[in-house]
């Protein structure tokens, strides 16, 4: 599998660079110009690649017989903004890599953070934080679903699921006041206790959204066309997903029972009742059902979570200036796409060393070559959609 | 002259087998405008079925719901500069949008709106009809072609491959219906469209019923073959938008681009044309033969002025709940325009369909027949329309390589197989 891998080649800035680049390794040896293959460039403006996703292909005919990612066009330097910014000020600046689930990358800053800090979390911050979390991984299976079925040529669902997202997009904005970048959450627990009426919205929002996600399934589940379009597309086995580092339902649908939720319980998720999706044969259609059961099993955590929400403090003892010891930590948890770890290294200052964020999206769009090779360029637009990427996350 | 012009009037034949010339002119000038606006209403309809069926209002600030929108769209297409890339062919970027806008009207030179309602009565008419559409095709590979570009090079092949395949298909199912012209009392069958819709007159019957599923397949066949043909979802590979950006019109824009729509929705239109003249009976009215009576003639022929009375009913509810805010006040008084426009022609159509029934007003009579004929092909023609739209919103986008295979594969042998078994039982039964 290493000799498919993009090895540490320059990438190619310019057509005439391409015949070194990883798109020749079939054919090392076969002059350019002489080939009859096509060389089409998908993106950076193009209305299926999510965003800024430049994609090289290289076709023959219709089929696919390499591509190369070239990404950076959405990069902003957070990395190197957070060494330039206190821990406090830099947390507003993660809920704009994975900007659909802004409320995950939040969670996953401060509980770093906390666990530097050696600090935890109360308990009713904790079941607040997964109650928003869950909501978010909702919201962004939605919109995942609205965005890959349109890009298989279904209109209609991504106007659903919007209609629906909406709901969790107004109780975030009663939360704290914002849709997107929410910046819900602070080192230690919560700056906000839930707003009068917080769980009957909830309960009521679970009531709303169950059948709604049994309205998709009517949609696209039984569906000739979809299956057609999406079974045996984009296979990817679990041997190949575990050696490239993919995580999240791509990995799942593999048939790799890996959710960080179970494996390294944080936040209280060890006190929830809910199963993991898995996959058998790692194609489309298997990420499809995986995130749709998933979807219903955040519904199941968070009917538990304001259940039997606690009552108590929401923000745990923290320091004005949080100046952690000198040190490093690595904490990862289970975002919508997949895993997503923080790396921070502390020279006992006011701001991290260095830090430095595990994009589940980055990491997981690497699969994109072995998973399209060999199909069509139909394919390379639904695995894109298959993959969940968000440019925000894959460049930072 | 004028009496060339008169002699015509009141008769029974199309005025290109009458020889004459001047009303042929009057006729082909009519399609033109009435194609012209049935594209624009349809895009119109398409916008407003297709945001409704996703929940969303569709254009609704110009004009009363959006009824000007597609006005402000032809505008805005003209005024807009005219791109032509500089690698581009520019010669053959220049003419391709015209091919395939003169391959999408012509073939209308033969539609049968009525038995007389024609430009022409050609003996070969569906013969002429799949020939010049197919013709479509050239308009698109050259446009492909002269764009120089990756993206509709692709997506034009993708879109030659596509039509010639469906044709193939296409052209058996229709085989299969004029063969059953040539069944029972009319003796030998007949490839000119008129005669096509009399014969299903004579036979008591439409094609889609006859030797029940046989037709009803055929049909089938045919209603698949004629999306593919005319690209559009859920076999629109040609133009995946997102696949391929626009397919091979993505380096058009402004007045070339909209002649490729035009051409589109007119191909659209002319297909569905040919379905409801070989399997739903084109013009007839339903039950002609069982419903014979003068007082059922003079019931269907009501429906003309009916539909527009409940056009101008919707519009008319539509008007009254309009908010009371002074902002709307223009959008609407000019819904209220629009309705009562729209109430004053189902008026008059009542008031020909009353008065024409008395066969001394001749002209008249001869009016409300056309009107009627007009009316129930339009009608149906329209069903189709909507299909259209409906497979859009409902659908996800085939495959290249799943479309070829349906095409070949599974449309192909069935319509080979219908074809024959058409001509068994056709020679079976008497």
């Amino acid at each position: 599998m290493n000799d498919r891998m993009p090895t540490d080649k320059a990438l190619p800035h310019a057509v005439t660079n391409l015949a070194t680049s990883n798109l020749d390794l079939d054919a090392p040896d076969k002059p350019y110009l002489d080939s009859n293959e096509l060389i089409i460039n998908m993106g950076p403006q193009h209305p299926a690649t999510h965003g800024v996703l430049r994609v090289i292909l290289k076709l023959d005919g219709e089929k696919v017989l390499g591509t190369e990612c070239v990404i950076g066009y959405l990069h902003r330097g957070v990395e190197k903004i957070a060494e330039n910014r206190t821990y406090t000020m830099f947390n507003p600046y993660v809920d704009r890599m994975d900007y659909v689930a802004a409320v995950s990358n939040g969670l996953g800053y401060c509980q770093a953070v906390e666990k530097l800090l050696n600090v935890e979390a109360p308990p009713r911050a904790n079941y607040i934080r997964v109650i928003l979390t869950e909501l978010n991984r909702i919201a962004s299976h939605q919109l995942w679903l609205g965005t890959h079925a349109l890009d298989i040529g279904a209109m209609t669902p991504l106007f659903y699921t919007f209609r629906d997202r909406e709901e969790i997009l107004k109780v975030f904005e009663k939360y704290c006041g914002a849709r997107l970048t929410t910046h819900a959450f602070r080192i230690g627990g919560c700056q906000y206790e839930t707003y009068a009426g917080f769980e009957k919205e909830v309960k009521n929002f679970l009531k709303f959204v169950a059948p709604k996600i049994d309205e998709y399934e009517t949609l696209l589940t039984t569906n000739r066309i979809w299956l057609e379009r999406t079974k045996n597309v984009g296979v990817i086995s679990a041997a190949d997903a575990i050696a490239l580092g993919v995580t999240g339902p791509v990995l799942r649908a593999s048939g790799v029972k890996w959710d960080i939720r179970k494996a390294i319980p944080y936040a209280n998720y060890s006190d929830f009742d809910f199963d993991i999706p898995i996959g058998e044969n790692g194609d489309t259609y298997d990420r499809y059902l995986v995130r749709m059961v998933e979807m219903r099993q955040s519904l199941r955590i968070i009917e538990q979570a304001v259940n039997g929400i606690p009552e108590g403090p929401i923000m745990a003892k923290v320091p004005k200036v949080i100046k952690p010891p000198v040190g490093e930590i690595y904490h990862s948890i289970e975002a919508p796409k997949g895993e997503l770890g923080y790396f921070i290294v502390s020279d006992g200052s006011t701001q991290p060393y260095r830090l430095r964020v595990r994009p589940p999206s980055f990491v997981n769009l690497q699969a994109l070559d072995i998973m399209v090779r060999g199909m069509l360029v139909a394919d390379v637009v639904a695995v894109i959609g298959t993959l969940d990427i968000v440019l925000g996350e894959v460049d930072r | 002259m004028l009496n060339t012009m008169m002699s015509y009037l009141g008769s029974t034949v199309t005025p290109g087998e009458a020889g004459n010339q001047f009303w042929a002119l009057i006729y082909v000038l009519i399609i033109f405008a009435g194609v012209s606006v049935a594209v624009m209403a349809m895009n119109w309809l398409e916008r407003k079925a297709l945001a409704h069926f996703q929940i969303r209002l569709g254009p609704m600030r110009v004009g009363p719901h959006g009824l000007l929108q597609p006005f402000a769209d032809a505008l805005k297409l003209m005024l807009k500069e005219d791109i032509i890339p500089s690698e581009a062919d520019k010669m053959v970027f220049w003419v391709a949008p015209l091919i395939g806008l003169l391959a999408a009207f012509t073939v209308y030179t033969v539609i049968p709106f009525g038995p007389s309602q024609a430009v022409s009565d050609m003996n070969i008419g569906i013969l002429f009809m799949l020939g010049v559409s197919s013709l479509g095709v050239l308009g698109i590979v050259t446009a492909g072609w002269a764009s120089n570009s990756h993206y509709p090079l692709i997506g034009a092949l993708r879109s030659s491959a596509q039509m010639v395949s469906y044709e193939v298909a296409m052209g058996l199912a229709v085989v299969s219906a004029i063969m059953m012209t040539s069944m029972n009392s009319t003796g030998t069958g007949t490839l000119s469209m008129i005669q096509i819709v009399q014969a299903q007159q004579h036979q008591g019957i439409w094609f889609l019923f006859k030797f029940f599923p046989l037709g009803f397949i055929a049909f089938v066949i045919f209603a698949i073959a004629m999306v593919a043909e005319t690209n559009r979802a859920p076999f629109d590979m040609a133009e995946a938008e997102s696949e391929l950006t626009a397919g091979f019109h993505t380096e058009y824009s402004g007045l070339r681009w909209s002649l490729f729509m035009l051409a589109e929705y007119a191909a659209m239109i002319a297909v569905s044309s040919i379905a409801v003249t070989l399997w739903l009976g084109g013009w007839m009215r339903p039950f002609p033969n069982f419903l014979n009576a003068p007082a059922w003639g003079f019931f269907f022929s009501l429906f003309p002025g009916l539909t527009f009375a409940g056009l101008a009913a919707i519009a008319f509810i539509g008007t009254a709940r309009m908010p009371s805010d002074s902002f709307f006040k223009i959008q609407r008084a000019g819904l209220a325009i629009f309705a009562l426009l729209l109430a004053f022609l189902a008026l008059v159509l009542f008031v020909v369909a009353i008065v024409g029934r008395n066969p001394d007003h001749r002209l008249l009579a001869s009016f409300r027949e056309g009107i009627d004929y007009v009316f129930w092909f339009v009608l149906k023609v329209a069903v189709f329309m909507y299909m259209f739209i409906w497979y859009r919103a409902t659908w996800p986008r085939y495959r290249f390589d799943q479309l070829m295979r349906v095409g070949w594969k599974v449309l192909l042998p069935i319509s080979l197989g219908v074809l024959i078994l058409t001509a068994i039982v056709g020679v079976l039964v008497p």
